[in-house]
């Protein structure tokens, strides 16, 4: 596979046209939006968390294809999860975006997020597969902030 | 395919030709024009946002450290005076280049962007009153919106905004029902980044004249692309940047009129900028010198004459008229593309094409065309307030010059086809 069709990944174009959860979550307990000043992109992640379990997750918003795909394909994860998986796996994330390219990434157990292993080798875009993350911890934190990737 | 077809079986729409003018000898002026970006050759269609440099540039920079490196006005010394004197050289050539009366209204600073708050914080901040007001329009770039936003913020002044219509183009009507009493400036981009627009900047300096108002040009833009001549345009200020025109970075320049240089206080403090000095009172230096405070960047005023020196060997007549070709030839190419959407539609436009492509984000265009080595600028581009208007988060931009072809256009027209098929 080449760079770029390792970026956009069949199943990123795929969440990409027709985004998972996407909407607005009207009973979410917390709710944190993000924002990526650079490209315009725009999040907010809904969460309804009940007993530390994330019963229901929804986002919001517009962006570029990876961020959306990145959002819609973590609120499919994320669903029934505890608080503490959900940090687990942001951290896992976070690993798969921003490993050094040698670094041998089969160690962990990346599931679904090895698509996003593409993003490595695109600098530029690490912020766009990153921003929903990054406002779900917010989220979590029910920092009422708006989260900028800058 | 289909849309590929549609480009290749079509005649060229026109040949694009200008006699005296060879793109393909001028392009060997520029080294990386040569250069292969992840494989394949460079097709670099962010003029816009930067230049490249011709060789004499390159040259004329490294020769100054190899050769005559040396503080200026300080030294006695033989190399001192000698970069002394090609850096006031540096200073003619601009003030010819855009027909300047005076050497001395010609002042160095970092680009456009520090030459803008210049006029803001001396101009501005002596002459601006509370409630005053300042008009700009709604293509600015941020470099002309935050200056006189911090500025407002600080005095109480009061920013109108002149609007824009859907192609693009400034509502000229609407600037008298915007001027009063209280209007004490007028500051204006000559050539939006975003749009391409070249606005009447004669008719609005005229408007302004004939209610006393003086008006800023910000020429980043135009410098390039347009004969640039202060004195018949008669502004108050005009400011550009030198990496814009094929010369380095941290250089650009501030024309304003002598006597209104001559009544603003200085902006920053330092050498250079004095005659005397002592604890009691410190006596401030004659223009431009004023304004220069400190060791400018010599390199960068001797590079920038460079580049003018060699943008006018080019022939700005020349230039002008290929780039308008290369406009029209590129318009029509991208307009073949059904899923493209040209935002900036002006009338009077320099080669400048900012663009949505259906719902797929700029950002995945731009990641997609550079991977068949084309250098667009996706985003904002730093008019927030345009993108508002057209309703688009941010757009995809190739941003034409002299040095780029019609070949070049037709792959950025098949790479965007590619897109289309990978969205699809
Ligand atoms: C219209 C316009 N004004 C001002 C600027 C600021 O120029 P600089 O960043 O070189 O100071 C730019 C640069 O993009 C521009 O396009």
């Amino acid at each position: 596979m080449d760079e770029l069709s390792e970026l956009y990944q069949q199943v990123i174009l795929d969440h990409n046209k027709d985004p998972r959860n996407f909407g607005i979550l009207n009973d979410a307990t917390h709710i944190a939006h993000g924002h990526n000043p650079l490209c315009g992109d725009k999040v907010d992640i809904y969460l309804k968390i009940q007993d530390g379990k994330i019963d229901d997750v929804r986002f919001n918003g517009s962006g570029c294809a990876i961020s959306k795909a990145s959002s819609s394909i973590m609120t499919t994860i994320l669903k029934g999860k505890t608080i503490e998986e959900a940090k687990e796996l942001f951290e896992k994330f976070h690993k798969a975006v921003t490993s050094d390219l040698d670094d041998n990434l089969d160690i962990i157990d990346l599931g679904k997020l090895a698509v996003f292993c593409g993003v490595r080798e695109f600098p530029a875009r690490i912020k766009c597969a990153s921003l929903p993350w990054h406002t779900m911890m917010n989220a979590l934190e029910s920092k009422e902030v708006v989260t900028t990737t800058e | 395919m289909r849309h590929s077809i549609v480009i290749k079986d079509k005649k060229p729409i026109q040949e694009i030709k200008v006699i005296g003018f060879d793109v393909y000898k001028i392009r060997e002026d520029f080294p990386i024009l040569s250069t292969l970006v992840r494989g394949k050759p460079l097709i670099y269609l962010d003029n816009a946002a930067t230049t490249h440099k011709p060789q004499i540039v390159i040259h004329n920079v490294s020769n100054f450290y190899a050769t005559y490196n040396s503080n200026i006005h300080r030294g006695v010394h033989y190399l001192s005076e000698f970069a002394t004197r090609k850096y006031e050289i540096a200073r003619k050539t601009i003030r010819k280049f855009i027909n300047a009366q005076y050497d001395e209204e010609i002042i160095f600073l970092r680009g456009a962007t520090e030459a803008i708050n210049l006029v803001a914080q001396t101009y501005g901040k002596k002459n601006f009153k509370e409630g005053d007001e300042i008009i700009l329009t709604e293509m600015e770039h941020h470099s002309n919106i935050v200056p006189w936003q911090i500025l407002a913020e600080e005095k109480n002044l009061k920013l109108r905004v002149l609007p824009i219509d859907d192609n693009g183009e400034l509502i000229i009507d609407e600037l008298q029902n915007l001027i009063n009493s209280k209007t004490k400036l007028i500051s204006v981009v000559h050539i939006s980044n975003s749009l391409g627009t070249i606005n009447p900047i004669e008719e609005i300096i005229r408007i302004a004249h004939s209610n006393n108002i003086p008006v800023l040009i910000d020429g980043a833009q135009s410098i390039q692309h347009l004969k640039i001549d202060v004195k018949k345009l008669d502004c108050e200020f005009f400011v550009f940047s030198g990496h814009k025109i094929y010369g380095p970075t941290g250089i650009g320049v501030l024309y304003g009129k002598k006597h209104l240089l001559e009544s603003m206080p200085p902006y920053q403090g330092g050498g250079d900028m004095i005659k005397s000095v002592s604890f009691e009172k410190t006596i401030y230096n004659d223009l431009p010198y004023k304004f220069e405070a400190g060791t400018p960047n010599i390199v960068g005023a001797i590079g920038l004459a460079e580049a003018i020196k060699y943008f006018e060997s080019v022939g700005i007549e020349y230039i002008m008229n290929y780039e308008n070709q290369l406009l029209n030839y590129a318009t029509e190419v991208l307009a073949e593309i059904k899923e493209l959407k040209i935002i900036g539609t002006a009338k009077d436009k320099a080669s400048v094409i900012s663009f949505v492509l259906k719902d797929i984000h700029p950002h995945d265009i731009g990641t997609i065309v550079d991977m068949d080595g084309i250098a667009i600028r996706t985003g904002h581009h730093c008019t927030e307030p345009v993108m508002k208007h057209f309703g688009v988060p941010a757009t995809s931009r190739a941003s034409l010059c002299f040095y780029n072809t019609k070949e070049e256009i037709d792959q950025l027209a098949n790479s965007l086809i590619k897109v289309i098929q990978m969205f699809s």
